[in-house]
């Protein structure tokens, strides 16, 4: 048995004040509805003492004990340790497969419809088809899911995850019904406004107990003397499956043939039922006109006393001429109001029109013992039948508990117009309150934030505040997580969120001495302060351990080395080595001699420069012209003169005082001067020999 | 709401404050007894003690952490008369690092303070590292890192007198609106006048000016917040005195230009847009969720209440907390007190549910 809905006896039982109609304009009345705030107890007796509770990221709060006020030198006393509670606020279903499964697939369906788009030049009765058929697609998934959900149920190895699934199976259930009532009043366009057709497919589909009824029956020895024969068949007829009815009682033997056939004439009756069906080009009018016809041809028949000696079938004939007390007697089979609500009007008034519902309702509702009975789920039925959009959503997201449910349909009724005809002006505003709750709950999940982004980006005017938020707060646990928050970052232009989560990469890699990793972040970025901050610490690893690290990235920074004028003369400083590694002494020392000559080096790290140029200076070939050299040794004074200085002795920033040299580091210093005046001396006299000779 | 996890914070006292850091896997502890420990979570979801250590002489009010834009670095204020910044070291201590436990360096001792510490607060990023500490004498301080790769050096930027003596202080997250602090006084005497100041700072002039003092606040206040901003068009304050207060600030002129009035302040529009009784005693902690769409309030009732606001921006109670060993009422209507002729409790939006979601931590929906 599939499809039939039960509804928890704690709805049915709970008595729950009818809601208050809106007024007509739609402002509500201010009241307070009593409804109690949900209660969670933690089991803690510090907590005698005083709570204190703080948010932490999505939905947790920190709960422990404390004294209030605090107060110095006033000891709790406490013997155990004090303990944090970490409590959870939010759904917990998203950590279900099958559920996660629902959230992705209806995710393509979401972003599909932001972008279908309407045909302007056609008029609404255009567009709607389109919607309509979104709206099915979400409703295949959620039938989809609820499947799987009866099947883990039934598979369920345990009590408890059987319980935790058929709680989800009778959300969806209630899910399911809601949303094709929602689809059938709100979203198809009925030609007409005639909606009894889709109302008994909707009926028919979520309660088909009549197949279980007929099943029992015709499985039985004797189908006709089977309790449940003659409910199936009742059942089959209030809902209009005159076939079916009429296949069941054909097999009743006790049927006499040779006299009145009582049988043949209720057969006839159902066969020739008319039924208002679409796209057949019938007008409804006509379709009026033969309805009356057969109907008058019913109340005739039994008013004749044709089904008089058969109590059974003189039941169906009444339920045919639209008896109003046959229904009340029926109201076991029908159980529900809306059923009865939709049996009757198919029978009372079949061309009802969708927005005459309501005015139906209330004696069905009377059947079933009033309105004080309802249920959370009746009522969300009942306002959908009212077209009280705001109250469905309402009712709907106090009794499921579930964002999706709320957040799509929100959006399907806003997409169709619906939010705006009627719930004033901020229907836009309610469908972005619930798609932001939803997107919220889906950001703090670990694999689903990228679906709640997708959410937010279609939330006008509060989404992309909400997404740089959430973006710049996921925890970047790994490099890869990095670069996917990244690039989602880059999707939408979020400059100063890249920028954050790139430094904060940085930094950390900085921390964990990754030099080489922290300036690619840097790059990345292009912080441009941060490159010449991780340029200057590469120089001072140089300068104290003689060699580069990361030389890979150092060797390929390319154009990327143009962010800081310290990186450049990192990038160059580093070509140079590669060059007089690779023997290129001649390029070697031109670049060189470019570093010191367009100043380009920080003047700390000259006497460095001049000291690599000291091989070069030494090689047995003459590497430096003597106009070169003429200018090495404009540097070198330079240098000297600036030794006295106090910027040099000092750095040339104040923040680099620390890099003060000390005595013993001035002395080794004056000799590597000494050192180098002389070969620069001795190079200038061999470049003049040679370049004298070439001429 | 459900009870994920509790953890034995081995404390020797009572917990003052909790902290958790920008992306929500760091969590900071103090307590009375003079320490803070450090929790990361795991990667299986547990949250493991990765560092405790003495860090003052008396008891640790607050402890915070700044945006990880500048490292690992906490801060905390003590009975002492101190505050101090902390930054997380990696590999210094090699006795330590092997047992999954990091070392923490004191990076600055922030002295200038003659009575207790009351709170401690690292200012937006924004606005660089800047930190801003209150004390029991009524002095509020800026003290600003200008390298923010140097954690230890410190200045005093600022010194505000607030003439009441300070509970608790809270930035505005704002980055559209200029530099702005809200203070809370813990005096017990009505006839002080308002509890709670707003200061800004004035770019012009370099000084913080005192802009607002909420008048209708005179009982004691125990701990404000103001709710991160995203997208909203106006400023929004909670406040916990003898019930929880929500107060909007609404900005009525921009920043004057500079030359015409170089001493121009901000101009408010303050309306209350909710009080709460329900915990019917004094209230201790609020603190907003990270969107600021909800906000748990803490008080002597034994209870943390949790409020949210729907789409009209009407505020509602929408969940309770509270120990096993309390006796409460949990119930109880907002009284919908409001003395701005604002309604309270608009609109028949439930928030609770139907029927029982089998305690699996179905959150009431309040839209």
């Amino acid at each position: 048995m599939v499809g039939i809905l039960y509804v928890d006896p704690h709805i049915s039982h709970e008595a729950v004040r009818y809601p208050t109609k809106m007024a007509a304009n739609g402002m509500e009345e201010d009241f307070d509805d009593g409804e109690q705030p949900e209660i969670t107890t933690i089991s803690d007796p510090h907590l005698r003492m005083g709570i204190s509770a703080r948010w932490g990221a999505g939905n947790q709060l920190a709960v422990h004990a404390a004294l209030h006020p605090p107060q110095e030198g006033v000891t709790s006393g406490i013997r155990e340790s004090p303990r944090v509670h970490e409590v959870r606020w939010g759904t917990q279903e998203v950590n279900n497969p099958i559920i996660r499964k629902l959230i992705n697939e209806t995710h393509g369906t979401f972003v599909a419809l932001q972008h279908h788009q309407p045909d302007t030049t056609s008029t609404t009765s255009n567009r709607k088809p389109q919607l309509s058929n979104f709206s099915r697609k979400y409703r295949s998934v959620i039938r989809a899911c609820l499947m799987q959900l009866k099947q883990a149920e039934e598979a369920a190895r345990d009590d408890v995850t059987a319980e935790e699934y058929g709680l989800q199976v009778e959300i969806y259930s209630m899910v399911e019904l809601i949303w094709s009532l929602c689809e059938i009043l709100f979203v198809e366009s009925l030609p007409g406004g005639v909606v009894l057709a889709q109302l008994l497919d909707w009926v028919k589909w979520h309660f088909n107990e009549a197949d279980g009824y007929a099943r029992e029956a015709t499985t039985s020895d004797t189908p006709h003397l089977h309790d449940s024969y003659w409910s199936a068949i009742y059942l089959y007829v209030l809902q209009g499956r005159g076939d079916e009815a009429r296949k069941l009682l054909s097999l009743d033997p006790t049927r006499s043939m040779d006299v009145y056939d009582e049988y043949a004439s209720i057969d006839e009756l159902l066969r020739k039922m008319p039924f208002f069906t679409l796209y057949t080009g019938q007008s409804l009018a006509e379709f009026d006109m033969k309805w009356r016809h057969w109907q008058d041809e019913c109340r005739r028949r039994y008013s004749e006393g044709e089904f008089n000696t058969n109590k059974n079938l003189e039941t169906i004939c009444r339920i045919l001429c639209g008896d109003e007390d046959v229904f009340l007697e029926l109201k076991d089979l029908t159980e529900t109001w809306y059923r009865m609500l939709v049996s009757k009007l198919l029978y009372c008034n079949p061309t009802v029109k969708a927005f005459d519902l309501q005015y139906h309702v209330k004696a069905c509702i009377d059947a079933y013992d009033g309105h004080a009975t309802l249920g959370p789920l009746d009522n969300i039925l009942l306002a959908a039948i009212e077209f009280d959009l705001h109250q469905v959503i309402k009712e709907s997201s106090s009794l499921l508990g579930n964002w999706w449910f709320v957040a799509h349909l929100a959006d399907l009724l806003f997409q169709c117009g619906q939010l705006e005809s009627h719930s004033l002006n901020y229907g836009s505003n309610l469908r972005e309150f619930l798609l932001l709750d939803y997107a919220s709950s889906l950001m703090s999940h670990p694999s689903l934030w990228q679906v709640g982004a997708s959410y937010l980006d279609y939330c006008p005017e509060f989404g992309r505040y909400y997404l740089e938020f959430y973006l710049e707060r996921l925890p970047l646990q790994t490099e890869q997580k990095a670069l996917k928050v990244l690039r989602e970052c880059e999707k939408r232009d979020m400059k100063d969120i890249s920028h954050s989560i790139c430094k904060v990469m940085g930094v950390r890699a900085l921390r964990n001495e990754r030099l080489g990793s922290a300036l690619s972040w840097a790059l990345r970025s292009k912080d441009a302060s941060f490159a010449t901050f991780l340029a200057d610490r590469f120089l001072s690893e140089y300068s104290s351990k003689g060699g580069f690290s990361s030389l890979d990235l150092l060797d390929n920074l390319g154009t990327a080395m143009v962010l800081s004028d310290r990186l450049t003369f990192l990038g160059k400083y580093r070509e140079f080595h590669r060059l007089h590694e690779e023997w290129e002494f001649k390029s070697a020392a031109n670049l060189l001699l470019q570093l010191l000559t367009n100043r380009m080096a920080p003047k700390k790290f000259w006497l460095t420069l001049l000291t690599d140029a000291l091989p070069l200076l030494e090689s047995e070939e003459v590497i430096f012209s003597t106009q070169q050299t003429y200018e090495l040794m404009n540097c070198l004074e330079d240098i000297s003169l600036s030794f006295r200085s106090s910027a040099y002795l000092h750095g040339d920033q104040p923040g680099d005082a620390q890099l003060k040299p000390t005595k013993g580091q001035q002395e080794v210093e004056k000799q590597k001067l000494d050192l180098i005046r002389l070969a620069l001396a001795r190079n200038l006299a061999r470049a003049i020999l040679s370049e004298g000779s070439l001429e | 709401m459900f009870v994920a996890r509790s953890i034995s914070a081995e404390h020797k006292d009572l917990i003052h404050d909790v902290s958790y850091d920008f992306h929500g896997r760091r969590m900071a502890t103090c307590s009375s007894d003079q320490t803070i420990k450090v929790w990361d979570l795991t990667d299986d979801g547990e949250w493991q003690c990765t560092a405790s250590w003495k860090t003052h002489s008396g008891s640790v009010w607050k402890v915070t952490w700044a945006h990880p834009e500048f490292g690992q670095v906490l801060a905390s204020c003590s009975f002492d008369r101190t505050a101090a910044v902390w930054e997380e070291v990696v590999g210094e201590s090699l006795a330590s690092t092997q047992r999954g436990q990091s070392h923490w360096v004191k990076r600055a001792n922030l002295v200038d303070s003659r009575t207790s510490v009351t709170d401690v607060k690292f200012g937006p990023k924004h606005m660089g590292l800047q930190l801003a500490t209150c004390s029991a004498d009524g002095v509020v301080r800026i003290y600003e890192a200008p390298d923010v790769m140097n954690l230890s050096q410190w200045s005093l930027q600022h010194e505000i007198n607030t003439k009441l003596s300070c509970s608790c202080l809270s930035w505005n997250p704002s980055r559209l609106h200029l530099p702005m602090l809200a203070v809370g006084s813990d005096d017990t005497n009505p006839s002080a006048g308002g509890k709670v100041q707003i200061y800004e700072y004035n770019d012009n002039i370099r000084k913080w000016q005192k802009v607002e003092t909420l008048m209708a606040i005179t009982d004691a206040v125990h701990h404000i917040s103001f709710a991160p901003n995203l997208g909203r068009s106006y400023h929004l304050l909670a406040i916990a005195t003898k019930d929880v207060r929500i107060i909007t600030l609404r900005c009525l002129r921009k920043e004057p230009n500079a030359g015409a009035n170089p001493g121009g302040m901000s101009k408010f529009e303050i309306r209350q847009a909710a009080q709460f009784d329900e915990h019917s005693s004094q209230v201790w902690r609020v603190s907003w969720n990270i969107t600021g769409t909800v906000l748990a309030s803490s008080g002597d009732d034994g209870c943390v209440r949790l409020w949210k606001a729907n789409y009209l921006d009407n505020w509602k109670c929408i969940s309770v907390l509270r120990g096993d060993g309390s006796v409460t009422n949990a119930g109880g209507s907002s009284t919908g007190g409001n003395q701005l002729g604002l309604t309270n409790t608009g609109g028949n939006f439930g928030g609770s549910r139907g029927f029982k979601q089998g305690g699996s931590g179905q959150s009431s929906m309040w839209y």
